[in-house]
């Protein structure tokens, strides 16, 4: 396999148009038991972009965005996000930061146990503790318009489809207004139609929120409809970086039959 | 036939200094040789078997170690946690609705029927000693002292127990934790503390509405051969019930409590990421919930006879 070497992100013209990184990942390394999932990954993530992360399953993609977070502890390289050091801030502190972040599990994650509104109520009380009854009412009618799921406001995550709770669990990760967001595999297992619309969603929060974004997903339709840059992992390091064109004129054969 | 033997024991220290000595003794011999390659195949068999059955305990010991290890920093951080700002008050009250209110059906009809059962059987035998009268008083007091902890807790920890460990478990397979967790919530301080804390508070409330239900179930079996009046009844128990019967039951009980929350959510908040470890942490967290129960019931007796005396 010919490995290609990332291009430099200093040469990309977000950071021309004048986007500062709010993510910088520096030779990241993560494994479990014996086994290296990130051998050494290095990214940037501009500020109003979304980057797509692909790769095939088992590559790290997910454990990237799950170190990012804080969720899993790095085993060597360093991240920051907002110019913090994620590795070395208190519970406090990354609890401050997660904040500013909006995270789509690949599972929705609703709250079983608890309706539709009481899972958009959930992370405003913690995060938005200065906000009254009337306020959180108008927030969560508010992004589940954005979302389009007026109705399900009484629901229980079971009585939901697929798409609908990833739609809820959307609604949940941009309620807190995050400045970026960690999608994990947002159209796994759905049907290209609903596919189609979270991707079109997608770009519709970015547009209207304002967010920076990393989609996690190995669904090249996604990745092409929603990304701004592209970067492919392969054995737990970064195989080519670059934008959307530059996968599409791609002669790398490997390259090219995940595009196809 | 017989260095043959000595050599199955040198071999096992030193296989090649073994060789040896069996082609020493054996020189000119060819025949000799037949048995000292079986009693080197022997005892190259036999080393491999225990080397490899010491590194399986080996590494069961350590497994033993890091799981004993894991449990005293999952109390650890429950204690710590507890004692945090920002109590999750609400979701305690939600919990303790949970664990007292929807368990009162099962336990109302095990408290009952325990009673009901413990008079049946032991009317015949009271009554072949003439010592019927002593029949509620003694139904009372082990349905106090004994029983009604024991049994209770039991089935607390089938139900509370099994609720907690498999609830936790798909809240962790469906990621819901780590949701919790990045929507800036801790969830040692949301889902374990408030669970462990309401399992404590309220599996005592639940043992003595089943005491209570149990002298009552009681009564009614000695209505069924008998003739006893309500009053005279409760009369009977009550006078030979004392303090000291009483309160070392509601202090192991709290025991109870903390052990079945404890254990249902650690077997819970540390399952596997497979749907399949939802069912083992649940059954698991039955399994050994009921154990220590029995185990803590045990020390409880112990002591209490120790300070009686």
């Amino acid at each position: 396999m010919n490995t290609v070497q990332p291009q430099t992100v200093k040469d990309t013209s977000l950071e021309a148009k004048g986007g500062k990184p709010v993510i910088e990942i520096e030779h990241l390394k993560k494994s479990f038991d014996k086994q290296d999932v990130l051998r050494d990954v290095s990214l940037m993530l501009f500020n109003g972009e979304n980057l797509a992360v692909v790769g095939k399953s088992g590559t790290g993609k997910s454990v990237l965005i799950q170190c990012i977070v804080g969720l899993l502890k790095a085993d060597g390289g360093s991240i920051k996000v907002f110019d913090k050091n994620v590795s070395s801030l208190t519970s406090h502190e990354l609890n401050e930061l997660r904040q500013k972040i909006g995270f789509l599990f690949q599972s929705g994650a609703l709250y079983d146990s608890m309706t539709v509104k009481q899972n958009l109520e959930f992370p405003l009380r913690r995060i938005k503790k200065d906000l009254t009854e009337n306020e959180i009412e108008k927030k969560v009618a508010e992004v589940l318009e954005n979302v389009g799921l007026t109705d399900a406001l009484h629901k229980m995550p079971s009585q939901l489809s697929g798409g609908m709770r990833k739609r809820i669990s959307l609604a949940r990760s941009i309620i807190v207004d995050p400045m970026i967001i960690l999608y994990d595999e947002p159209t796994t297992g759905l049907d290209p139609v609903t596919s189609d619309e979270i991707s079109s969603l997608i770009n519709d929060v970015q547009k209207k929120y304002k967010t920076s974004s990393i989609i996690i997903t190995h669904d090249i339709k996604c990745a092409l409809k929603t990304a701004d840059r592209i970067i492919m992992l392969e054995n737990g390091e970064v195989y080519l970086e670059g934008k959307v064109a530059d996968f599409e004129k791609s002669t790398d054969p490997f390259i090219k039959s995940f595009f196809q | 036939m017989n260095h043959i033997t000595y050599l199955k024991s040198y071999v096992i220290v030193s296989q090649r200094e073994a060789h040896k000595f069996v082609l020493y003794k054996g020189i000119g011999e060819m025949k000799e040789l037949h048995p000292v390659v079986k009693v080197k195949g022997f005892a190259t068999k036999q080393s491999v078997r225990l080397s490899e059955k010491t590194m399986e305990k080996t590494v069961k010991a350590g497994n033993f170690l890091t799981d004993l290890a894991d449990v005293f920093l999952f109390l650890k951080l429950i204690v710590k946690e507890t004692f945090s700002r920002d109590f999750e008050f609400r979701e305690f009250l939600r919990q303790c609705f949970q664990i007292g209110y929807k368990t009162l059906p099962l336990i109302s009809i095990t408290g009952a029927i325990m009673g009901l059962v413990l008079t049946i059987q032991s009317r015949p035998v009271l009554v072949n000693f003439g010592a019927v009268t002593m029949l509620p008083g003694m139904v009372a007091i082990s349905i106090i002292r004994e029983m009604g902890p024991v049994i209770t807790a039991l089935i607390c920890a089938g139900k509370i127990g099994s609720g907690m460990g498999a609830e936790l478990g798909s809240m962790k397979v469906t990621e819901q934790i780590d949701a919790m967790e990045v929507s800036s919530t801790n969830p040692m301080r949301f889902l374990v503390v408030t669970r462990v804390l309401a399992a404590t508070l309220m599996i005592p409330i639940l043992i003595l509405y089943a005491d209570a239900l149990g002298i009552f179930g009681s009564w009614a079996g000695a209505n069924i051969k008998g003739d006893v009046s309500f009053f005279l009844f409760f009369s009977q128990a009550f006078g030979h019930v004392k303090f000291m019967d009483f309160l070392p039951a509601v202090i192991k009980s709290f025991f109870f409590g903390a052990v079945i929350g404890i254990v249902g959510c650690y077997k819970g908040y540390n399952a596997g990421r497979g749907t399949e470890s939802v069912g083992v942490a649940a059954n698991s967290a039955v399994v050994l919930a009921s154990l220590l129960v029995i185990i803590v019931d045990m020390i409880a007796v112990q002591i209490t006879d120790m300070l009686i005396k």
